[in-house]
């Protein structure tokens, strides 16, 4: 008996993985995600998890999401409304329907609609079965754990862990949907599970028996097609802001052959940033886990006054902890760099979500006049080049470095052109060396060009020098109370840190280089700004998007591009941060469209927001 | 210049003007550093004096080192972050009461059980002498002072018992009015392997004058300190007559020559915590006298050799190339 399949191709779509956080959604949109990577298309994902470590089994605080949008086109967000949402339960349906499209399509798990599960999630009758999602959606109602049981039906495995298959049971339907190959996965359970061959089998079975499904349901009577998208040529890769960043750290090791002390305390979501480098040992790399944040930031400031390269990571409440280290790090004139992976604010605030509301902090949360280069990675690949560019900087102008990164850019993920470091801009360092002339050693004269002082590390005869948190004598370094010298020394600090607009390259403009609207973005607003300004350019709108890396300081071509324009917009998931900064800098009316959820902004919202504007 | 020429205490000396109070402990505790140097390095590059904040934390301006004066509480980190980075440094970390045990306890107590190949001067003036005179977690319960004019309420800690408590593998005690014994101290806390832990009894005579006069006046401080040497029996007093006894695990103050001999003294042994438990339990007491001395010493393997190792075993086992780790995981060729 086989039914017609019909096949449709499609530009994109966006899928929602949801679940209790034990059904293993992140694993089911990791899989869809790597399998799609592979058949060519373009993607972007947000992972969503709850904060709570063991919140009750089928509780709506519980819920797990995973994202992903690929695309037959370069795209630049993960979606905003998916097209299709994977409930595995009935919380999870709770949580994430609402933002299902209306139409869009609905895959459920029946068998976790139980009345304990129905109750938990606020469920007065089972939507499963009270006919009330069909009018709305294309449901599909699927017995996943009774088809994963009888799959495994010969397997000695507890009916428990048989249970636990039910995301590859998910996984397999959507990859009969949208017409995807097992074999990435069922390659990838092989490896993960290499001495476990029953549940290697059990797993693969499961696939096996969603893809099936699929196959000979009467009701799945579509196919999806979304071909390859058509991206620059090369050899890509997966990936996630935070391997990115740990790598972009790793390559400015290896190509400045400075050795890495990377120091750091555990939180959400900057931990993996530490768990990934203290696996790269064998590179040099040291990794210190402190006794809190100060000590974090503290070692590795210490770390780069013996010559290394000294990094920390943090987030929130972590970052707020190392302020009085970071006036430090600017009196002292010593390379640091200071990852901040934002998360939700303030005080402990959402730990595991996204959020740009420390950009304010970056640029100017110290006590006295103590300037800090900042600047951000737009993607999760980006983070890359930006982590790169943070010890790249921080090493050429003697100082620290805060690298704003968000909960958004580490765990997301995107399609990753795998770059060559030696196309990366070079990365000279010098340590000062003793005079010849016998002339005494001054640790605060200045390169002319950059105006960063020596890098005189302990243990180079003849350059035996103090330094401190006291205001230093201009040139000598001693400490010096002097009003004049304070007020130049201020003014030198601030200079130096100005001298970093040369390292910027020309603002690039996508859209209008002239015209009607600028979108203005810093940080992971990047990817739904350039979404909104493509759907704005095809409307025939008169908008460019400009996307800026550094804040501080600020590119110096952009108070010239944004007097191109006749409105400026600035979209943030703050509540106007950036906007400040621009209205302060070039006394011009920006506009904000500001979101604090917790999540990226939608490129729908800016669309929006642009077009209101344009009318007025 | 030959590499190991022995250098002079002037080699020790910075151009800067020491800037202390007239009599303040210091002037004694940074000469007696600079005095004994020569005979603990010959490579003064390799020497780091790393501060807090207070009026000790000045210390490192005024050694002709390498020196950094940090923040209030947090020499500890940096001093750890620069010893993991370059083990090859005679790291020396210069702290108060207020600096070491208030605001950077924490720091401390974590250097102290890593074991990290460095040096702590911490000097105990049991005052917060910097900013003017409020007490100090070391401070004795109803110290009158210009935060605590009816008196501090706060029970003080023994900096020393601290140490062992955090698992200090060196602990010794000593007063700046003592020069020789102070030399002494610096010299065998440089030999050691591991976190070297000295107190030292530092007289603020502007805010706390005094505090330690007992220990230091002619005609106390025979009775008052008990001088321990390892191997050597724990005796003390004017005439040499005096001693500690162990009665089960009791110590008690006994007088030689009558009841008790030499033979019943406990000899000090540097290696015994039990030992060194005691001992620090001793400071401030009404019965037994305040030792000074190596109080414990033993060594265990210090964080920064054991970082060491583990970061060769990581290059034996790994070959991968930067290169690798770019290429790694599933990877597409876009034509
Ligand atoms: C963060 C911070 N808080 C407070 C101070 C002010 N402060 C400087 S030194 C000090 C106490 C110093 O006492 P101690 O460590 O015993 O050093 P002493 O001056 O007695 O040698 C305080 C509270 C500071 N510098 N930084
Ligand atoms: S205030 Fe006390 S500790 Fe500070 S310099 Fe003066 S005497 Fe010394
Ligand atoms: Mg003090």
């Amino acid at each position: 008996m086989s039914k017609k399949i019909y096949k449709e191709t499609l530009d994109h779509v966006t899928i929602r993985f949801a679940g209790d956080s034990g059904d293993g959604m992140q694993l089911s949109g990791g899989r869809f995600t790597q399998t799609s990577a592979v058949v060519g298309n373009d993607l972007s994902t947000l992972p969503d998890f709850p904060a709570e470590i063991r919140a009750p089994a089928g509780s709506l605080a519980g819920v797990s999401s995973f994202q992903i949008h690929f695309s037959s086109h370069e795209i630049h967000t993960p979606g905003e409304n998916p097209d299709v949402l994977v409930a595995m339960n009935p919380a999870a349906l709770k949580v994430h329907l609402k933002e299902l499209k209306p139409g869009g399509t609905l895959i459920i798990n029946k068998n976790a609609f139980t009345a304990k599960n129905l109750s938990l999630a606020g469920y007065e009758t089972d939507p499963s079965e009270d006919g009330s999602l069909l009018d709305y959606y294309s449901c599909h109602f699927i017995e996943m754990s009774k088809l994963v049981t009888e799959a495994c039906s010969d397997l000695e495995l507890s009916p428990k862990i048989v249970d636990r298959t039910k995301n590859l049971c998910a996984l397999g339907v959507l990859f009969w949907m949208y017409d995807r190959p097992l074999e990435p996965t069922v390659d990838w359970l092989n490896k993960k599970f290499k001495s476990k061959p029953e549940i290697i089998e059990a797993n693969v079975r499961a696939l096996n028996s969603g893809y099936n499904y699929g196959e000979t349901a009467e009701i799945f009577t579509t196919k999806y097609v979304v071909e390859k998208a058509q991206l620059p040529k090369g050899k890509y890769r997966n990936m996630n802001g935070t391997l990115a960043s740990c790598l972009g750290l790793l390559t400015a090791s290896q190509k400045s052959g400075l050795p890495m002390t990377f120091a750091g305390y555990p939180i959400t979501p900057a931990s993996n940033l530490l768990h990934t480098l203290s696996n790269w040992k064998s590179f040099g790399i040291k990794t210190y886990q402190a006794e809190d944040e100060i000590a974090g930031i503290g070692a590795a400031l210490g770390a780069s006054y013996g010559g290394a390269l000294g990094v920390t990571a943090s987030s929130g409440p972590g970052i707020a902890l190392k302020t009085e280290f970071l006036g430090l790090a600017v009196m002292t004139e010593l390379p640091l760099v200071i990852i901040n992976v934002q998360r939700g604010g303030p005080s402990t605030g959402l730990p595991t979500k996204t959020e740009q509301s420390d950009l304010l902090q970056a640029m100017y949360g110290r006590n006295g006049e103590a300037p800090i280069p900042v600047l951000s990675a737009t993607t999760p690949g980006d983070c890359y080049f930006a982590a790169y560019e943070a010890c790249r900087v921080a090493v050429k102008y003697m100082t620290p470095v805060i690298l704003l990164t968000d909960g958004y850019l580490v765990n997301g993920s995107e399609p990753w052109l795998i770059p060559n470091p030696d196309d990366l801009p070079e990365f000279k360092t010098s340590f000062a060396k003793e005079s010849s002339n016998g002339e005494k050693f001054k640790p605060f004269q200045r390169d002319e060009n950059t105006l960063a002082r020596p890098w005189a590390i302990p243990g180079t005869k003849g350059l035996e020098h103090r330094i401190g948190g006291l205001e230093k004598e201009n040139i000598s370094g001693n400490v010096s109370y002097d009003s004049d010298n304070h007020e130049l020394m201020i003014d030198l600090r601030a200079k130096k840190i100005q001298k970093i607009t040369n390292e910027i390259p020309e603002t690039k403009i996508f859209g209008e280089e002239k015209g009607d609207l600028l979108i203005l973005s810093w940080g992971s607003t990047h990817g739904a700004c350039r979404s909104a300004t493509e759907t704005l350019l095809e409307k025939n709108a008169k908008v460019g998007h400009a996307s800026i890396r550094w804040i501080n300081p600020l590119p110096s071509d952009l108070g010239g591009i944004i007097s191109n324009y006749k409105k400026v917009l600035i979209p943030e998931v703050n509540s106007g941060q950036l906007r400040k900064i621009i209205r302060s800098e070039y006394l011009v009316d920006a506009i904000g469209l500001n979101q604090m959820k917790g999540k990226p902004i939608g490129a729908s919202s800016i669309v929006k927001k642009a077009e209101e504007l344009m009318n007025e | 210049m030959s590499e190991n020429i022995m250098l002079k205490k002037s080699d020790f000396e910075s151009d800067q003007a020491v800037r202390w109070c007239p009599g303040c402990g210091d002037y004694a505790i940074l000469a007696q550093t600079q005095k004994i140097f020569p005979e603990i390095t010959t490579e003064k590059e390799k020497v780091v004096f790393i501060s807090g904040i207070g009026c000790s934390s000045r210390f490192p301006y005024y050694m002709n080192t390498y020196g950094f004066h940090t923040i209030h509480g947090r020499a500890p980190t940096i001093a750890s972050g620069l010893k993991i980075t370059n083990p090859d440094l005679s790291v020396w970390l210069v702290t108060g009461d207020g600096d070491g045990f208030s605001i950077g306890g924490n720091h401390m107590i974590h250097l102290l059980r890593r074991n990290i190949n460095l040096n702590v001067m911490l000097f105990n003036n049991r005052i917060y002498g910097l900013t003017k005179g409020q007490y100090s977690p070391t401070s004795e319960q109803g110290k009158i002072t210009y935060s605590t004019p009816m008196g501090s309420l706060d029970y003080p800690f023994n900096p020393s018992k601290l140490a062992l408590g955090a698992e200090a593998s060196f602990v010794a005690k000593t007063i700046d009015r003592e020069l020789i014994h102070l030399q002494n101290m610096i010299k065998r806390a440089s030999e050691h392997q591991g976190t070297s832990f000295i107190e030292i009894y530092q007289n603020c005579n502007i805010f706390n004058d005094g505090a330690f006069s007992e220990l230091t006046d002619k005609t106390t401080k025979s009775d008052r300190v008990l001088s321990v040497e390892h191997g050597k029996p724990m005796i003390f007093g004017a005439d040499s007559n005096k001693g500690i006894m162990l009665d089960g695990t009791t110590p008690r103050v006994v007088e030689i020559g009558k009841e008790f001999s030499l033979n019943d003294i406990l000899i000090h042994d540097e290696g015994d915590r039990f030992i060194g438990d005691m001992l620090s339990n001793f400071t401030s007491s009404d019965t037994f006298p305040e030792p000074i001395g190596v109080l414990y010493c033993k060594e265990r393997p210090t964080y920064d050799d054991l970082m060491v190792a583990q970061m060769g075993q990581a290059k034996h086992q790994s070959e991968k190339s930067l290169s690798d780790l770019l290429n790694a995981g599933d990877t597409w060729e876009v034509e």
